[in-house]
């Protein structure tokens, strides 16, 4: 594994060392003279030197031979005992310079023989290529480098590693070298001082690569001094990987909730305000993915340029489809059912048979592919735990809808005409707002708004006829919890369901995870029936 | 004699119909040749008991739906609670002839490599047992989350979304392979149940006609309760339950013992279910289940004992005949049955044929009064059921 790594940098190494010339020529040693030692019948003992001299060079063209070495695949030619690189096992094999990588010719396959290696030369070469790419000109490959050595180094390799840190600029580099010099001093039988001190670094670097070296060492070490040492460093670490443990099951509790915010903020709306389950909503959710699909088909066929915008494209589009088959809804079915929600419950449902039925014929029943655009893809590390770039966005893109939905609220006339209706739709009527306006603006606005869920939900979901429903379930969870006719309550009940499971995962698994929170909920509702942020008023019935 | 005349003539038509068919089904395709063209085919009599076992379920979601208003999603998980305890005890009777011989633990508890039979697998070798966990397990959680939810006036909606949170967790803990409960593959491979082998076709038809009694004592228990003082409570409670409260009435005791007995009879409906189709595994406690009972009541008519019958036979009849006819149309017609049924038939078939019937009846008499003169339309006319 250590060796497919160190061998995957090097080959980035050659590439660049392709693209500037070695200073080989300037050190006054011909690599090519060396490689060719390789050749002839000889021990293993002296493959071994020849690596060691290889490596010796510093000259980072000779990468290309010792890789190929390492994967069997230099041979030499029996006539004249000249060394080559051969990919493939095709007759008459292809003969490949081992420091240039040129084409040399062709030769039977016959006519060559493999050099032979075994575990502990491959070892060597690791080592070789891992103390070769230490004095790389890219600081990432030299960081790469210091970074394998860490679990790899030796007393042998300390010597290496002092040239290199003496040599180093780059601060970042030079700390990860000092690092993986001070792991190769735990190694060796230096005096205990200095091993102290090394502890100390390695306490500092504090991640689970740290404490596997601390831990060995605690277990193993006979002076009491440093294993008392080793023992409080692995301490310190364990503890500093617990807290990145914790932040980052909150970072996914955080990331799952805005999921849940998403999905749910739009049903939260339209059950405050109408006091009716759309159970159509996960499929308002599905028709906004499906959106993003062809919008990103059509960007594909016709413009590729633009694909790294296909999701801005994709929102105002899944909002408005999604919010237009919201409102035809609203018209043709559910204004008929006014003051019945559980027969509004049963008719949306079958809505949503129908739409996800419909999605089916269209579009087939298996996933569709959407893809990441260049900013959505990738990852960074924060401490010990690492960001999603995708996940970061969701959250941002959640919070930034929940905002708009709350000056929508606050600050607009519809708005007002909304809350008063959820309040006391009655007197609301009363004082001359167009109810059923106000209806049907509500059931468009919260599917428009699942759309743009489906948008989001698109990018780290399957995309398929059931995408809604594996989120309708979690969203009348997060509605329910929250309480209705408060945008607060829904951003507190998706963040804490969301933080809960995450933190339950550990412990329970995650389908028990959901159990238990599904249990809790359960019970939560026995105590709160109206939720978390109940509208307060004097109701018999609500 | 009372009982009777208060169920009305329709209902004893229903039980006759429904005990014809115990006898004529079985003996028709036992006795009669295959030529005969009133042979009942072998593959037909499982599947009318399985239509048989979903009347049953509906008009168990009727009672707590249609005569107290509690819209429970939740009933699917009744029926798998009932239909387990059943499988349990199946799943104990094949013993030694399992595909690893293990005389004591189901072939999964052996794949799954474990030493000795959970605790909760006791005693269900004895179909006694079994017979009384089919009544007990759905009517103890019934009981409990009942008692619960109604204490704390849960109602409408939010009734209806925590029974699904219910059904949902249930479903998530039966896939899980720890439960001891054979994970995503469920309890299956039956060989024999109190003695006879399963597949054969005398001891399908004893089972069909099973399921038939079984619906004959629901819908007559279901009829006794609802023409009783407690029934009239019931209504009360659906179509005004704070009145009914103020009035000085325990609206919550009423629905408790309306859920607990509607789920009873839907772990005795799931019970009959799992020797007739072979299998019950987690996939019966989906949420989607569950709602599709909702609207065989619906179809048929809710608040009444022979609509719920009638739309369960009726819905999964379609079924049965459009997921092979037309696959890909088969949820369009479920979808769009439950707009139609809710925007034009609330009522479902059988209320509102009820409700013309009334109509014509009003008008009828209000003829005969105009010509006689004399006021002979004083009784009151049923309240059609909504």
């Amino acid at each position: 594994m250590a060796l497919a790594r160190a061998l995957a940098f090097f080959l980035f190494a050659v590439t660049l060392a392709g693209a500037a010339p070695a200073p080989a020529a300037a050190q006054g040693v011909d690599p090519h003279a060396i490689v060719q030692k390789f050749g002839g019948k000889q021990s293993f003992e002296a493959t071994e030197g020849v690596i060691g001299e290889l490596a010796a060079t510093g000259d980072p063209s000779v990468a290309g031979a010792l890789r190929a070495l390492g994967e069997g695949e230099l041979y030499w030619r029996d006539s004249d005992q000249a060394v080559f690189i051969v990919h493939g096992r095709d007759d008459p094999a292809t003969l490949l310079d081992p420091i240039t990588g040129e084409p040399a010719g062709t030769a039977p396959q016959s006519s060559l023989t493999k050099v032979r290696i075994k575990n502990s030369i491959r070892n060597a070469i690791s080592d070789a290529l891992a103390g070769l790419t230490l004095r790389a000109k890219d600081p990432a490959v030299r960081l790469n480098a210091a970074e394998t050595l860490f679990s790899e180094a030796d007393a042998q390799g300390i010597a290496a590693l002092d040239a290199a840190i003496a040599a180093e600029t780059v601060p970042a580099v030079r700390q990860k070298m000092e690092e993986s010099r001070a792991a190769a001093v735990l190694r060796s039988d230096r005096p205990s001082e200095e091993k102290v001190e090394a502890v100390k670094v390695l306490q500092h670097r504090g991640d689970r690569a740290a404490l596997n070296v601390l831990n060995s060492l605690s277990a193993s070490s006979a002076d009491p001094v440093l294993h008392r040492a080793a023992q409080a460093g692995a301490a310190a670490i364990e503890s500093t990987i617990a807290f990145w443990n914790q932040a980052q099951n909150v970072w996914y509790g955080l990331s799952l909730g805005s999921v849940l915010l998403l999905a749910a903020i739009g049903l939260a709306i339209t059950f405050g305000v109408m006091g009716v389950i759309n159970m159509a909503h996960g499929e308002m959710v599905m028709l906004g993915a499906y959106t993003t699909f062809v919008v990103q088909e059509l960007i594909r066929a016709n413009a590729p340029g633009l694909f790294d915008w296909s999701l801005v494209i994709a929102l105002p589009l899944a909002f408005l489809v999604s919010g237009l088959v919201g409102l035809a809804v609203e018209r043709c079915i559910i204004r008929f059912l006014y003051g019945r929600p559980l027969e509004t419950l049963l008719a949306t449902f079958g809505v949503s048979l129908i739409l996800q039925q419909g999605v089916r014929t269209l579009f087939g029943p298996t996933n569709r592919q959407v893809g990441n655009p260049g900013w959505m893809s990738g990852a960074f590390d924060v401490g010990l735990m690492s960001v999603t770039w995708n996940r970061l966005w969701i959250i941002v893109f959640a919070l930034v809808v929940f905002a708009v939905l709350l000056l929508i609220l606050n600050r607009t006339p519809m708005g007002l005409q909304m809350r008063a209706v959820t309040q006391n739709r009655r007197m609301a009527a009363a004082m001359g707002i167009r109810t059923p306006w106000v209806d049907a603006l509500t059931f468009a606005l919260g599917s428009g708004i699942a759309g743009i869920a489906g948008v989001a939900l698109s990018q780290i979901d399957n995309v398929s006829p059931n995408l809604g429903q594996g989120y309708i379930i979690d969203s009348f969870m997060v509605v329910v919890f929250g309480g209705v006719g408060n945008l607060w309550g829904t951003l507190v009940g998706a963040m804490s369901l969301g933080i809960l499971n995450k933190s339950l995962e550990p412990y329970a698994g995650a389908v028990l995870g959901k159990i238990v929170v599904l249990v809790l909920l359960i019970l939560f509702i026995q105590k709160r029936p109206r939720g978390l942020f109940a509208l307060k008023g004097r109701f018999v019935d609500a | 004699m009372i009982f009777a005349r208060h169920l009305g003539a329709r209902v004893w038509i229903l039980v006759a119909v429904l005990v014809a068919a115990a006898i004529l089904v079985p003996a028709a395709n036992l006795w009669l040749p295959a030529s005969h063209p009133l042979h009942v085919p072998n593959y037909l009599v499982p599947l009318l008991g399985k239509y048989v076992c979903y009347a049953l379920l509906a008009l168990a979601l009727d009672l707590v739906w249609g005569y107290v208003g509690i819209l429970s999603l939740g009933h699917g998980a009744f029926f798998a609670l009932g239909g387990y305890a059943m499988g349990m005890y199946l799943m104990r009777q094949i013993g030694g002839r399992g595909v690893y011989g293990n005389p004591l633990l189901p072939d999964f508890m052996v794949f799954l490599n474990w030493k000795e039979l959970p605790w909760y697998w006791y005693g269900f070798d004895h179909f006694a047992f079994a017979a009384l966990m089919v009544l007990l397990v759905p009517g103890l959680l019934a009981f409990v989350f009942g008692y619960f939810a109604f204490r704390s006036r849960v109602t409408g909606v939010y009734l209806s979304i925590i029974t699904q949170a219910m059904t949902y967790a249930l479903l998530l803990a039966f896939f899980r392979n720890d439960m001891g409960f054979g994970g995503n593959n469920g309890l299956t491979d039956f060989k024999d149940i109190l003695g006879f082998p399963i597949a054969a076709r005398s001891t399908r038809a004893a089972l069909f006609a099973a399921s038939c009694a079984a619906l004959v004592a629901g819908v007559l228990v279901v009829g006794a309760v609802t023409r009783s003082k407690l029934g009239k409570l019931m209504i009360a409670v659906r179509d005004a339950e704070s009145r009914t409260r103020f009035l000085g009435w325990r609206a919550e005791h009423v629905k408790l013992f309306a859920f607990t007995l509607s789920a009873v009879m839907a772990g005795v409906a799931g019970a009959l279910y799992v020797p007739q189709v072979g299998i019950i595994n987690p996939g019966e406690f989906a949420p989607v289940n569950s709602i599709e009972v909702v609207i065989w009541a619906a179809v048929g008519g809710r608040g009444t004992l022979l609509g719920p019958v009638i739309g369960a036979l009726l819905v999964n009849w379609g079924k049965s005949y459009f997921t092979a006819a037309w696959p890909e149309g088969w949820l369009f017609m479920l979808g769009g049955l439950f707009v139609v049924v809710t925007l034009l038939l609330p009522r479902g078939i059988v209320g509102t044929f009820d409700h013309g019937w009334d109509a014509l009846r009003l008008r009828r008499r209000a003829r005969l009064a105009e010509r006689g003169g004399s006021s002979g339309a004083t009784d009151a006319v049923p309240n059609p059921a909504e």
